[in-house]
């Protein structure tokens, strides 16, 4: 790290988590350095989403500390929430909104003014192909329009760092690739972004960076090359995390 | 497979009993309530056996059509009674239609209100025992009755599934089911009333309906007992091709309906609509405002509540006007806004995780318990202050005047006061987002309520010092002790206000994760 002037967007450091007799995240290290484009892949039920909750100040961990920036997320909760942006998995949107109003209230609750708010609105739902809905009650909005409603009121205020927790989940094709536009535009202008995924195809192509957890710890981390040393991604996934059933059995699947 | 129907709504019971113990509790209660009305109905079934014949028969008939048209009612307007099994889940697995239909006819005898009804017309077996042939009889035709209004139930519920998956139609009945809610009280007297008037009619309105779908099945035994075979064979025929009919209809329905899956009705709109964003402020503690009264009109759970505001005082003045008495209406002010005011003590709870982008945001508990409250004063003032002031014309009090208006105004401040700290501490196990405000797990509200009752019983004591200047002052018939409750309500009011703002502000700001993480848990 490139000591005092230039911290870490991100930096995690034994965080854990427990919830009731399971632990979901097991002392976690991270270090997400600023201007990358970070993946974070694991199986279901990992720890990615109770990570992501901690670092970005939505979930109390257990023990451990989260710097944005150099911004310690839980001893100064308000600095730090105005580096973010955060496009959380699994949680319900203020749906009897109309889109517009939607993003319109998540930029006014960061306390930008009405007008930048406005102009940025109309910017955010044209890039992402609402314009159509915008008056539309979110509520009425398909799987893939609704993430990406969600994703603009992540990106209102121009955060140094977005965390998007399945981001591309449901969303099409076409609105995907204008996504991972706007996401490479972003990180060339200097931006973070921690994406968290199950599609490893996607994270080797997309990411710079990646970390792989698994049953709340971190297996390996680093460039995307370093992780994957030559093999796909996909692979050094299943090698790390192990559970591949051999493909013998279930012979009377192709019986018919 | 029907076994394994019953099996998995049992088995759907236990678990969601297993994850919240305090539903148990509340489970007994309503099972209590249920033997309680099933005792009553049993024993007035069986004393009915020494009422005479046609009397027995009358009641029997009117009775049990009472049951069916219930039956049919309930369902419709609440969609999502008791959908533990809906339909919809089973469209992947292929069961076999007849299998499927005996399945959750069933399943709808395994709760208390279908279980209550069997046991009880049972019962009807004890009011024809002198009668041996009239009870075999009616051994038949109580359970054919019964089943008659699961399956008419079920009829038209996945009858109306289709309209139902519109969200716009969902919306509207959970809201116009409010009203004859409100008004059971005034329509159970004036039905009494008329019933009493009207006792010389029921023979004949009980033989015209046992001659259709309705008091058929029940009339049976009646008419068996009654020495008419005749009659009796051809009413249990309709009782017969009725369930045969209603079955019938309820299978052509469902099968539309598990091809039919829920979709979004309505056009889409453009934007350019930013609706109450443009009538506040463009800071946190505006939006915030303008966002919860945007829900206020928009939500089913919150417009429940700007229904049921205004009419309760309504209710009350009723009653109170009958017996000639005008002074109740001099408490209806503070009473609506009271009841406005307490409606965002489940706030949080009523966004359910929606509340991330609050905590996501880093909006501050000044902010937050600001723009909710401005909301709600913005619908509960104008609203106290027009009743207060009727309630004075019509009693032609114009002294009263400060007095009911510090009753209302300090009423609402300090109720202010208190849901701020109130909504900042406790989550409720409140319906989600979308679902009917009817809509809850079997007895999960038994912890809420005492909880509603704790915060009420805690509003009363804020108020009380104007309500005894008030009650005082009608007493001695001194404007001064008026006066003295506005000033009173004013003072204490703003400081109830300022205290519970600041409590709830601050411990919003503390507890703010936890508060997600609580509401993330009753998701």
């Amino acid at each position: 790290m490139a000591g005092q002037g230039n911290p870490p967007a991100l930096a995690v450091s034994g965080l854990a988590k427990r919830f009731g007799g399971k632990i979901a995240v097991n002392g976690i290290q991270l270090v997400v350095p600023a201007g990358s484009f970070y993946g974070l892949v694991g199986p279901n039920g990992a720890g990615k989403t109770t990570t992501l909750s901690m670092a970005t100040g939505l979930l109390r961990p257990d023990a451990g500390s989260v710097q944005v920036h150099g911004v310690d997320v839980w001893q100064h909760q308000l600095e730090a929430k105005r580096l973010m942006g955060i496009l959380p998995d699994g949680v319900r949107l203020f749906d009897r909104l109309s889109g517009e109003q939607l993003v319109t209230y998540a930029g006014l609750l960061r306390g930008m003014d009405r007008e930048t708010v406005a102009g940025r609105v109309r910017d955010l739902l044209q890039a992402l192909d609402l314009t159509q809905d915008a008056g539309t009650l979110v509520v009425d909005y398909s799987a893939g329009m609704t993430k990406k409603i969600a994703l603009a009121s992540a990106l209102i205020h121009a955060p140094r760092l977005l965390v998007l927790d399945e981001p591309f989940e449901s969303v099409d094709p076409i609105s995907a690739a204008n996504i991972r536009d706007i996401l490479h535009g972003y990180v060339r202008s200097g931006g973070t972004v921690i994406v968290s995924s199950h599609v490893m195809d996607l994270v080797q192509r997309m990411c710079d960076h990646v970390a792989v957890i698994a049953q709340g710890n971190v297996l390996a981390a680093g460039t995307v090359d370093e992780v994957r040393g030559g093999a796909s991604l996909e692979d050094r996934f299943v090698e790390l995390v192990g559970g591949r059933n051999q493909t013998e059995g279930l012979e009377w699947l192709r019986t018919f | 497979m029907v076994a394994h129907l019953l099996r998995l709504k049992l088995a759907l019971l236990r678990n969601s009993l297993r994850r919240k113990p305090m539903q148990l509790v509340g489970l007994a209660i309503g099972a209590l309530y249920g033997l309680g009305i099933l005792g009553f109905a049993i024993a007035g079934l069986i004393a009915l056996g020494f009422a005479d014949v046609g009397t027995a028969g009358t009641v029997v008939v009117l009775a049990g059509s009472a049951v069916l048209i219930g039956w049919l009612v309930v369902p419709v307007l609440a969609a999502g009674v008791d959908m533990t099994l809906d339909p919809l889940r089973f469209t992947t697995f292929a069961i076999p239609m007849r299998q499927l239909l005996a399945g959750l006819a069933l399943s709808g005898f395994l709760g208390v209100p279908g279980a209550v009804t069997l046991l009880a017309s049972l019962g009807t077996v004890g009011t024809w025992w002198h009668h041996p042939a009239a009870a075999g009889a009616a051994l038949v035709c109580a359970p054919l009755a019964v089943l008659t209004c699961v399956v008419a139930s079920r009829a038209i519920t996945s009858a109306s599934t289709n309209l139902a998956a519109s969200r716009r139609f969902r919306d509207a009945s959970a809201l116009i089911l409010f009203i004859p809610l409100m008004l059971l009280g005034p329509i159970i007297s004036s039905l009494t009333a008329g019933i009493r008037n009207a006792s010389e009619a029921l023979p004949a309105l009980a033989r015209t309906l046992s001659w259709t779908p309705l008091g058929a099945p029940w009339s049976v035994p009646a008419d068996l007992a009654a020495g008419n075979p005749g009659p009796a064979g051809l009413k249990f025929l309709i009782a017969v091709g009725t369930l045969a009919l209603l079955a019938w209809a309820w299978k052509v329905s469902l099968a539309k309906a598990l091809v039919t899956p829920p979709h979004t009705s309505g056009a889409r709109r453009t934007g350019g609509r930013p609706g109450f964003f443009r009538f506040f402020p463009g800071t946190p503690t505006g939006a915030i405002a303008a966002r919860c009264l945007t829900y206020w009109l928009r939500d089913p759970r919150y417009a429940g509540g700007l229904i049921v505001a205004p009419l309760v005082p309504l209710l009350v003045s009723f009653s109170a006007l009958r017996t000639g008495s005008t002074l109740p209406l001099l408490f209806s002010g503070v009473l609506a806004a009271l009841l406005l005011v307490w409606s965002i003590s489940a706030d949080i709870s009523y966004d359910n995780t929606a509340f991330a982008l609050h905590v996501a945001t880093g909006v501050t508990g000044r902010q937050d318990r600001a723009g909710r409250a401005v909301a709600v004063t913005v619908l509960a003032v104008p609203l106290g202050l027009v009743y207060s002031v009727l309630g004075v014309a019509i009693n032609g009090s114009w002294w009263m005047l400060p007095g009911v208006l510090g009753l209302t105004l300090g009423g609402v401040l300090s109720g202010l006061g208190l849901v701020s700290v109130f909504s900042a501490r406790v989550i409720m196990n409140a319906p989600a987002p979308g679902d009917s405000p009817f809509k809850s797990k079997p007895g999960n509200n038994f912890g809420t309520v005492l909880l509603q009752l704790a915060g009420f019983a805690g509003l009363g004591a804020l108020v009380l010092p104007e309500l005894i200047l008030v009650v005082v002052a009608v007493a001695t018939g001194n404007a001064l002790f008026s006066w003295l409750s506005l000033a009173v309500g004013l003072v204490l009011g703003t400081l109830f206000a300022w205290l519970g703002f600041r409590v709830g502000a601050s411990v919003y700001d503390r507890r703010a994760p936890e508060l997600l993480e609580q509401v993330t848990a009753n998701a």
